[in-house]
């Protein structure tokens, strides 16, 4: 089922007389007789056309140039190789800057070796070898009629044989044992692990527990944040190693000027004034999109950002939402004073942090 | 222009078209996007009454068009009464004063006056009541820093808006938070201490100054680090990083396939 088809113009002297087949362009559908995949009627094979390819390439002297060529890439593909080995031998990798030369070294001479000794097999093929298209017809997939026949034969005797037709009790137990076994890997799934329960509608922040600066971990006065456009991230004392609650923990406070937040009112959701002290406002860092931490603070216009997807909360008016993906609110802290003037929280986030999950509704 | 003909029908003409402007745009926004100009550090020292009135002569001339005669601040720019003489030297140590054309954000820019000079305004403004004073040399050289302090810091309240690397990122309608490539060690405390622009303020009693010198030896400290690949890419992360790898990496994957596959000429 084979047959040389020179394609038109490029070998016209390869053509041999023979008709002139419609030259196809790849991705048009195969004339009808190539469709028959599935079976075909007997007696259509067409005989068969001997393969012809010329004996030489065109021009002589430019296959010679690029024999040149290609022996070239691959004795640099060569050299790369030998350099890869050497570069992995010999290049130190226990320090920071020497992973980066020795990486450079590799990669480099890695992808030279492969890029030089794929340019010079494309220019093999494309200066020496044959240029003319070979079309081979594809072999229809299905089993002769004959073939069929006979399987059918053997698998309904086999059957019959077995006697899983005439015995039901072997069948109906062997199905009975088939089940369970795949119910049983859905009963392991139960122990993926504990549901969260309550947990992510609570924090650790409790009432009088200090707010410290994160990183220095020093807890801070009313007093000491008392510069209008002051912007501070910070964390519940004693829990400033413990990244599973800072997850969920861990507040940013704004200082404003007098007169600058907006009270929430029964009409219009604002700041709650009662959950402020001087004029600092605190709010859960976690972005209700999908969590990512939002510490853009513009202090000239209150906007505080995300930086993963610019959900913009406005920070004077109980950070509600004016841009983004964000569904609601940064959740406010209510926060207040100890009897040394350090700020500390008045209790827990009265609704969940974070992303929104599927029993928050 | 027969020659011109000739090579636009040439196979590859195409490719050529389409590699040629990809470099132009690339070499364009190189050019746009050179880096910034050396700043100059002030010079703090005692202030006399000689200064402030010097102060009061350049302040007149150079800033009172758009802060008012006597730094009260108009429609187009704010009073001065208060800001400091950190605020001060920030501002045109760093060239954003006097500032050019009022955009969004005032940038980087070539410094006008001389570190006397900008010490002199800075004492005139701060005369016209308190505020933050310029820092020391002493008090912002960064010797035995604790660097893993300043790098909590930095991550934690810094690194959202200038970006991991300190190479700066975009805020909102226009405004930047710029990269600290260029910023001398005294700037950062400075800008920290006044909170120029949209930047909130990092006063020393809620960040001291011993943690402002941390968070200055891990920037310094982060300008030192080798680039991977010998490319800094912009130092922003992913965006050229990608931008590199589809324009760069499969752009030039999309021609060798065209190479590979192309017609062979006809001899």
């Amino acid at each position: 089922m084979s047959e040389s088809q020179p394609s038109h113009g490029l070998a016209p002297e390869e053509d041999g007389g023979r008709s002139r087949a419609p030259h196809r362009v790849i991705g048009t559908p195969p004339p009808a007789q190539a469709r028959t995949l599935l079976g075909e009627a007997p007696g259509s094979a067409e005989p068969e056309a001997p393969r012809e390819l010329p004996a030489g390439p065109d021009n002589p002297a430019k296959a010679s140039t690029a024999e040149k060529v290609i022996a070239a890439c691959f004795l640099l593909s060569m050299l790369a190789s030998i350099g890869f080995i050497a570069a992995y031998v010999g290049l130190e990798v226990h320090s920071v800057d020497a992973t980066l030369r020795s990486n450079l070294a590799l990669g480099l001479s890695m992808s030279v070796a492969f890029l030089a000794m794929g340019v010079g097999a494309t220019i093999w093929v494309r200066s020496i070898m044959p240029n003319v298209e070979q079309v081979e017809e594809r072999h229809p997939l299905a089993a002769s009629h004959e073939e069929r026949e006979a399987f059918a034969k053997t698998f309904k005797e086999g059957a019959e044989a077995s006697g899983f037709v005439k015995r039901p009790l072997l069948r109906r137990t062997l199905i009975a044992a088939s089940v369970p076994l795949a119910v049983a890997p859905l009963v392991v799934l139960r122990d993926m692990g504990p549901l969260p329960g309550t947990s992510l509608r609570h924090t650790v922040w409790r009432r009088g527990m200090r707010m410290v600066v994160y990183g220095p971990n020093t807890p801070l006065r009313a007093a000491d944040f008392s510069i209008p456009g002051q912007m501070i991230t910070v964390a519940p004392e004693g829990f400033t190693e413990n990244q599973d609650v800072l997850a969920k923990a861990v507040t940013i406070i704004i200082k404003f000027a007098p007169g600058q937040l907006v009270p929430n009112t029964p009409s219009k959701p604002g700041t709650i004034m009662n959950w402020t002290v001087d004029d600092i406002v605190a709010y859960s860092k976690i972005c209700t999109h999908v969590g990512c931490p939002v510490a853009l603070y513009e202090q000239t216009t209150h906007h505080i950002l995300c930086p993963c997807h610019q959900s913009t909360f406005d920070a004077t008016n109980g950070a509600q939402v004016l841009f983004g993906p964000a569904p609601r609110p940064l959740p406010q802290l209510p926060i207040g004073v100890d009897s040394n003037g350090f700020l500390i929280a008045t209790s827990d986030f009265h609704e969940p942090v974070g992303p929104a999950f599927w029993e928050l509704g | 222009m027969s020659w011109i003909t000739a090579l636009r029908r040439r196979p590859v003409a195409g490719y050529a078209v389409v590699l040629l402007g990809l470099v132009t745009v690339g070499m364009g926004y190189g050019a746009l996007a050179g880096p910034g100009s050396p700043a100059s550090a002030a010079i703090p020292g005692t202030v006399s009454p000689q200064t402030i009135a010097q102060g009061k002569e350049l302040f007149q001339t150079s800033c009172s068009s758009c802060h008012g005669v006597d730094a009260q601040g108009t429609a187009q720019a704010p009073s001065l009464i208060g800001v400091g003489a950190a605020a001060v030297d920030f501002q045109v140590s760093t060239g954003r004063m006097p500032g050019k054309d009022v955009g969004p954000e005032m940038d980087r820019k070539p410094v006008t006056f001389t570190p006397q000079q900008i010490h002199a305004l800075a004492a005139y403004v701060a005369s016209l009541g308190g505020g933050p004073a310029i820092p020391s040399a002493a008090e912002v050289t960064p010797t035995g820093a604790n660097t893993a302090l300043g790098q909590s810091l930095f991550i934690t309240d810094c690194a959202q808006c200038h970006n991991f690397d300190g190479a700066g990122g975009a805020l909102t309608y226009g405004k930047f938070a710029p990269a600290l490539t260029a910023s001398t060690n005294t700037q950062i405390f400075e800008a920290m201490l006044t909170g120029p622009e949209a930047m909130p303020v990092f006063s020393n009693t809620t960040i001291t100054p011993a943690q402002k010198r941390d968070i200055i030896d891990y920037i310094t400290r982060l300008r030192a680090e080798p680039n991977p690949g010998g490319f800094s890419l912009g130092r922003i992360g992913p965006v050229t990083e990608g931008i590199v790898g589809f324009i760069g990496g499969i752009g030039v994957l999309v021609f060798l396939a065209m190479w590979i596959t192309m017609k062979r000429r006809e001899s």
